[in-house]
């Protein structure tokens, strides 16, 4: 299950330790892609299935999972309409959430981690954000949105398949790694917390034909329509798809499998790379986080307010990002630890 | 259920070899009456190895090879084995043009050049060593000492200070061009930070992709050996006592042109490509900043100038540098290559004096010539100078990438008429020397096979001792009739292949 594995090359005393700032550009890599591909299937999804009350497409509910609002309201008139939503999300540079601001990220980022990476890597983000910064709204037009999202995520995942056919497993593996499952937790809570309430602002239009497919819609948007059709005979309740999506141990960006691989990851950079010493809080923190999360069913954290547990999670994923940022990459110097050798 | 079709870099039809019709096909057209061709020579006294390469080019399609340049050019933009040209908000990826006709270099025609880059190489790291400590060459008065001393690229934080090995010139590329007769001459030494190489070992990449059916059974020699050697070279001038050296590669970084150099370089060697503010000196000894915490560097590749290394030592508005790192490496503690200072060798002026330095230095002749240059601060070299100024190419020493000289030929009377004055006005700020009709190599052109201009950049490795990589950087002015090889003036380049037999 784990991709963390146990076969790590031998290292050599003082040598090859990954540089601080190839930790970070692997761990960013990971995570604008993942943002990447996971709004691009958003942005499908709510266009073909999700729906305002009045059976318009529900294009503010991505404003608010992104917390975009105000980033929003600050460069395109107010209410939303599809285009200016569109445009905000795919080729605005200035809106740093767009696509096309993303796969400058993901460019700047690859450019800096460009000695480590495969060289199949780089060919095809070289390619891929050559293509993204270069998209114009007449595209969108032309291959009709679905097209455009669905030729993104096959971007995202070629380069998701080709990092795990080539990238060569030493510590940069392992921030890759951590950056994708932080940013895939953090997805999943977000996806949860909004279309939650959006769907159910009180509580009580459950059980409707157009419920159903609003629930299938939530489904969608994490690519887990048909995982969850295969555990027969749940029915689509709105705690059978939040336990699902939180709480499965099976599904690739359930909250829970995600948390157990940063977990893993971390045990690996701490027994493999001698880093017990930076790595010993963050691990102590996702231990807590798990913990809250195998100790409650979805029926207890619905009642005991799902909001307010999502906003926690994603305030402690939040701090685990801080946390790692202060052991791996200070941005105040660091000064020679007494262990530190001299010349040799 | 179906079998995947194997992919193949193949064309469908491959070209046979042609035999001994020497003009026929491709090069029906190709004519170079005034100059050396690298690939013809004099038709009746052709080497061997040559017409066996002529003879497999000559039976190619014009339009196949057009076809697999553009292929090539588009692995080169996918590849990212660019050079990024910045405008005002935007950064454009460019490829250096590639020509799929190689230039080739026989046995005999390495063996001289390979001595005698590593006889210059030599002689630039005495002449280093010399003047930062003792000076004999200025006492004995084989140079002039303003020059020398009061030149721009004079580093004075280096005299007195020993380099491990004595060696200043790690990787060192010299510019070569041959004449009309075919004779080999040194144009210039880049021995400070010479860039190029990626493009030397990219370009056999390309070839064996695109031409296999062009390299297939040739005795080429290998150029992948480049990386492993720039790393021993380094390991070898560490600093003394230090095993298991940790070698990096300090870049400008992403924004810098050669950024993909850089990364080629760092990748090849094994080693990380810092940036300044990867790296941190604390009490004279340079670490790197890793995940789990400092790790101490030892030997740095820096492709920055002297000006950007340390903004307490050089240029304080240095954003790129690291504060400290000049005071650490001359307590020995970290060693850079190239060396701080160098650039006083590759001067245009001290290149004047090349042929009595190696006679100097080694008590041997120079086994390349150089250009023939005219040193104005001599009385005989002004005179001549101002005998035949309508002939010349008159340049300023201290300037370099071609400003403020002269091109005799080209001038008017009144420009002659300006020029004598400033020239007469400070002799010594002036060499001359005679326009040199460079060789020319066939090239893929839009009209067809044509001839056009090429140089040579070998690129010399100097640690415990010096190795020279079999070939270089041949760089050809796509421009017909242009002397220009410069990537930013219509340069392309070539692979460069030298036989082994």
């Amino acid at each position: 299950m784990t991709q963390t594995g146990s076969h790590f090359p031998a290292m050599l005393a003082n040598l090859n330790m990954l540089l601080s700032r190839y930790g970070e550009s692997m761990m960013w890599l990971a995570r604008y892609m993942e943002r990447i591909e996971n709004l691009a299937r958003l942005l499908e999804v709510t266009e073909a299935f999700v729906r305002n009350p009045d059976g318009s497409p529900g294009w503010d509910t991505i404003l608010q999972i992104n917390s975009d609002e105000e980033r929003y309201a600050a460069i395109y008139p107010l209410p939303p309409t599809e285009e200016n939503i569109l445009a905000f999300y795919i080729t605005e540079s200035s809106n740093p959430t767009s696509i096309r601001a993303m796969a400058h990220m993901v460019r700047e980022n690859a450019r800096s981690a460009r000695p480590l990476i495969s060289t199949e890597m780089w060919m095809q983000l070289n390619v891929f954000t050559h293509s993204m910064m270069e998209l114009s709204t007449p595209d969108i037009r032309r291959n009709g949105l679905s097209g455009l999202c669905n030729r993104i995520k096959q971007d995202c995942q070629s380069h998701f398949g080709i990092t795990e056919g080539t990238l060569y497993r030493d510590q940069a593996w392992l921030f890759y790694l951590l950056g994708k499952y932080l940013e895939r937790s953090d997805q999943i809570t977000r996806l949860i917390d909004i279309r939650y309430h959006t769907l159910l602002p009180s509580g009580e239009t459950s059980g409707s034909q157009m419920d159903i497919t609003q629930w299938g819609s939530v489904l969608r948007s994490a690519a887990a329509y048909h995982a969850f059709r295969r555990l027969q005979p749940v029915t689509t309740t709105p705690a059978n798809v939040v336990g699902f999506l939180l709480k499965n141990e099976g599904f690739p960006r359930s909250l829970m499998l995600n948390l157990r691989q940063v977990d893993s990851t971390l045990s690996a950079l701490s027994t493999h790379y001698n880093l017990r010493h930076q790595c010993s809080p963050l691990q102590e923190r996702i231990i807590n986080l798990r913990a809250t999360l195998e100790d409650q069913t979805a029926e207890e954290i619905i009642s005991r307010g799902l909001h307010e547990y999502m906003t926690y999670i994603q305030d402690e994923l939040a701090a685990l990002q801080e946390e790692v940022s202060v052991a791996f990459w200070p941005v105040t110097p660091f000064t020679i630890r007494e262990d530190a050798p001299a010349l040799q | 259920m179906n079998r995947p079709v194997a992919q193949s870099s193949l064309p469908s039809s491959i070209p046979s070899p042609a035999g001994s019709a020497a003009r026929a096909g491709m090069f029906a057209a190709y004519d170079t009456p005034d100059f050396f061709c690298e690939l013809m020579r004099r038709t009746d006294e052709m080497p061997a190895s040559l017409r066996s390469v002529r003879d497999r080019l000559a039976s190619f399609d014009l339009e196949e090879l057009r076809h697999r340049t553009s292929t090539a050019e588009a692995q080169l933009y996918r590849l990212g084995i660019t050079f990024t040209v910045y405008s005002d908000r935007e950064a454009i990826d460019r490829i250096l043009p590639f020509d799929m006709i190689p230039r080739v270099l026989t046995a005999a025609e390495w063996d001289h050049i390979d001595r005698g880059v590593q006889q210059r190489v030599r002689v630039l790291n005495l002449f280093l060593r010399d003047i930062y400590h003792e000076r004999h060459v200025l006492r004995d008065g084989i140079i002039p000492t303003d020059l020398v001393l009061g030149n721009a690229n004079y580093c004075e934080a280096m005299i007195g200070v020993r380099v491990p090995g004595d060696v200043y010139v790690h990787i060192n590329g010299t510019d070569l061009i041959r004449d009309s007769s075919g004779r080999f001459m040194v144009l210039e030494d880049n021995a400070r930070t010479p860039s190029g190489v990626s493009y030397v070992i990219e370009n056999r990449h390309m070839m064996l992709r695109l031409m296999p059916d062009l390299a297939s059974g040739m005795p080429l020699r290998s150029v992948e050996e480049y990386g492993l050697k720039l790393h021993q070279t380094l390991c070898d001038v560490a600093p003394a006592g230090v095993t298991n050296p940790q070698v990096v590669l300090f870049s400008p970084g992403i924004y810098n042109s050669a950024y993909f150099e850089h990364v080629f370089l760092a990748r090849e060697m094994g080693v990380p490509l810092v940036e300044g503010r990867d790296l941190i000196v604390e009490n004279h000894r340079v670490y790197m900043r890793t995940v789990a915490g400092l790790r101490p560097v030892h030997a740095i590749y820096r492709r920055l100038n002297d000006d950007f290394l340390d903004p307490l030592a050089f240029n304080p508005d240095s954003m790129l540098g690291v504060p400290g790192l000049v005071e650490a490496y001359r307590r020995g503690n970290v060693t850079l290559a190239n060396a701080l200072g160098t650039g006083v060798a590759d001067d245009k002026a001290v290149y004047a004096y090349m042929p009595r330095l190696i006679r100097y230095y080694l008590g041997e002749d120079p086994i390349l010539d150089s250009v023939q240059t005219h040193i104005c601060a001599e009385p005989e070299g002004l005179a001549y100078t101002l005998a035949n100024m309508d002939k010349l190419v008159i340049k300023p020493v201290g300037e370099s990438g071609g400003y403020g000289l002269l091109i005799g030929s080209q001038a008017t009377q009144t420009e002659l008429d300006e020029f004598r004055v400033k020239l007469l006005d400070d002799p010594s700020n002036y060499i001359s020397q005679p326009v040199i009709d460079l060789s020319v190599s066939p090239t893929l052109c839009p009209n067809g096979v044509e001839a056009r201009h090429v140089d040579l950049r070998p690129f010399a490795l100097t640690g415990k001792s010096t190795w020279v990589l079999p070939g270089g950087l041949s760089r050809v002015a796509l421009r017909k009739g242009s002397l220009v090889v410069n990537s930013s003036q219509g340069g392309g380049s070539k692979d460069t292949w030298v036989m082994a037999r």
